[in-house]
């Protein structure tokens, strides 16, 4: 007896690390939906451990007296943050009722707490980069009294912020996690600090960018901590898993997390031996930014495959069948 | 937080969500093995809950032309064509089986789709079901993602997510929802869950008693990985023949550990944040 989909789903015909396992399936059709977001999500993965980074980054030179990198961290987290503002309500079905995302707070919705986050991050982010126009405002009058203000608010604000970023850069790892994508669901343990690796790298970037070579020493640390923790993580995703390790290996997906990983390696090294060289600095960090970038479409888009074809859902669930332990034997 | 004994197992949906009186908890029985693929659930369902046409489409694939359970089909009925022995058939060659099945929404006990909502736009009702607020959805599509069955969807021009309802204006007054009063075969059977997990178990008997060894149950039972189904059925192969998965588990059941694992990585963010600008300082 053969059923109409035994086997289905394969066109191409690649080189597979895991052999062919024959299932069965409803003439080849995903079992469970990809989901609906476009470019704007996984972009703001990026945009958003671009903020959380950056306000770390900041905090650290605030603290330490490097004014060019607090600048520069500031600036740049605010900035990035906007951006993701907007590609988070674009990206909504009803961007006129984003405002329902404070409706209620749920510990069981990554992105009810994601939203809860972000509400309490941008004010302080926000606040801790307009500080740093404190030194444009006039001397007297009520302006006068914001000139005198400013600077030690922000500098409350902005490690306030910095206390909430990491939660900002990791809560979307949990988010793609906490959905029945193959490939993310089974990464769970690994997926916090592929984001959290990414975020401080990207961030150590902008602090080469921007800062004079005097200033960068802890942006260099910064990178190659954050580049050694995203290269692990990534590795382990890539291997560990199995069957759905396949889908990270493949197609765009393959491409981008290669692509991220060669050019995390490229601004590791330019932050290792690039010294006091403002060149060598500049083109690491830029290589770090992209970097983050494309493993952040690396990991979306492997989740993504793992959703659209349906061996990826039966084969690990059949798997657990046939051995004799479904579901709640198999709770950890 | 949270405890993870909500999040996973058996228990009472309603209760669980606060209705202190609650009626008894409502659902599907759909059994297949008299399911004649007549598609008039799916054509009951879009007049009643007014949900617009999913496109003049021909698939190509068997009579099958809605293809899925979308935004716009809350009832889906599948058609499998086997090569099969059968009673009548040339000898020596495999005679054609057809195996129909009118798919819907589970309406799960754990529902990963209203955990993960963050608008409160899914809720959960009184019969246990679980809701769409059309007013409330802000369309974040969080919940497609985190559907184990694939059933929940964005309505393309719309923005918001729709599925089946369980006909909750129905239900309230009594009334059978639209599939299950149109179904002539009452393969849709609609009633108090515990009844029809009682009746299926009767029926799937009978069924072993006549020959029907492949019949068998799924998303009957409140031990499995979703908690069991408030829509559950009774197939004649595999599930994953049907394209339902054949052994899902809620997503939510693993996220206290996810939690965890992000506030490890966040604490050593912020440990290597620290130690970058202090450690060893030039």
């Amino acid at each position: 007896m053969s059923g109409p989909g035994r086997g289905g789903g394969r066109e191409r015909g690649e080189q597979l690390a895991v052999p062919e396992v024959e299932f069965q399936s409803y003439y080849g059709r995903p079992i469970v939906r990809a989901p609906v977001w476009g470019h704007g999500i996984p972009a703001y993965f990026f945009t958003g451990g671009l903020a959380a980074g950056c306000s770390l980054l900041a905090a650290g030179a605030d603290l330490t007296g490097r004014p060019t990198m607090r600048r520069a961290g500031r600036l740049a987290c605010l900035g990035a943050l906007g951006v993701s503002a907007g590609l988070l309500v674009s990206d909504l079905g009803r961007p006129d009722r984003f405002y329902n995302m404070l409706r209620v707070a749920k510990p069981t919705s990554p992105m009810s707490i994601g939203s809860w986050i972000l509400t309490t991050f941008g004010p302080l982010a926000g606040l801790a980069a307009i500080s740093e126009f404190a030194d444009r405002l006039p001397r007297r009058g009520v302006l006068g009294l914001a000139r005198r203000v400013l600077p030690p608010a922000g500098r409350a604000a902005g490690l306030a912020a910095a206390g909430v970023a990491p939660a900002l850069a990791t809560y979307t790892a949990v988010l793609i996690a906490d959905t029945a994508a193959p490939s993310w669901h089974e990464a769970y343990p690994e997926l916090p600090f592929v984001f959290a690796g990414s975020a401080l790298a990207s961030a150590s970037g902008v602090g080469l960018l921007a800062a004079p070579p005097g200033e960068t020493t802890p942006a260099r640390r910064l990178a190659l901590a954050g580049a050694a923790i995203e290269l692990a993580a990534s590795r382990s995703i890539e291997t560990r898993l199995g069957l759905l390790s396949e889908p990270y290996r493949q197609g765009s997906a393959g491409r981008l997390l290669r692509t991220g990983r060669n050019l995390t390696l490229v601004g590791a090294l330019g932050a290792l031996l690039g010294g006091r060289s403002r060149l060598i600095s500049a083109v690491s960090g830029a290589a770090l930014l992209a970097a983050a970038a494309a493993t952040r479409f690396g990991i979306y888009a492997g989740g993504v495959a793992s959703m659209k074809d349906p061996r990826y859902t039966v084969l690990p669930q059949r798997e657990r069948l046939d051995q004799g332990r479904p579901a709640p034997a198999d709770d950890t | 937080m949270v405890g993870t004994d909500r999040l996973f197992g058996p228990l009472d949906p309603a209760a669980d969500a606060g209705y202190p009186d609650a009626p008894p908890r409502m659902g599907f029985f759909t059994d297949t093995s008299v399911c004649i693929g007549c598609k008039a659930c799916e054509v009951a369902c879009k007049e009643w809950n007014g949900v617009p046409e999913d496109g003049l489409n021909l698939l190509g694939m068997s009579f099958d032309n809605t293809g899925a359970l979308t935004a716009n089909s809350w009832r889906h009925v599948a058609f499998i064509e086997q090569q099969a022995p059968t009673a009548v058939q040339a000898p020596g060659e495999d005679g054609v089986r057809w195996l129909m099945s009118s798919d819907v929404c589970k309406h799960c006990t754990h529902a990963a789709c209203l955990d993960v909502c963050p608008t409160g736009a899914l809720f959960r009702t009184e019969f246990g079901t679980v809701v769409v607020q059309a007013d409330v959805c802000n369309g974040c599509g969080n919940c497609i993602p985190a559907c184990p069955y694939g059933v929940i969807d964005q309505r393309e021009g719309d923005g918001r997510a729709w599925k089946c309802t369980l006909c909750y204006d129905r239900i309230g007054d009594g009334l059978m929802p639209a599939c299950a009063t149109a179904c002539p075969t009452e393969s849709i059977q609609y009633g108090p869950l515990d009844e029809l997990r009682e009746r299926a178990e009767r029926r799937v008997e009978h069924l072993h008693e006549v020959g029907a060894a492949e019949a068998r149950l799924y998303g009957h039972d409140p031990h499995d990985g979703v908690g069991g189904d408030g829509a559950f059925f009774l197939l004649l192969d595999e599930p994953e023949v049907y394209g339902l998965p054949p052994d899902p588990v809620v997503t939510t059941r693993d996220l206290p550990a996810m939690w965890r694992r992000a506030g490890l990585a966040a604490a050593g963010m912020a440990a290597a944040t620290v130690v970058a600008f202090l450690g060893g300082r030039p």
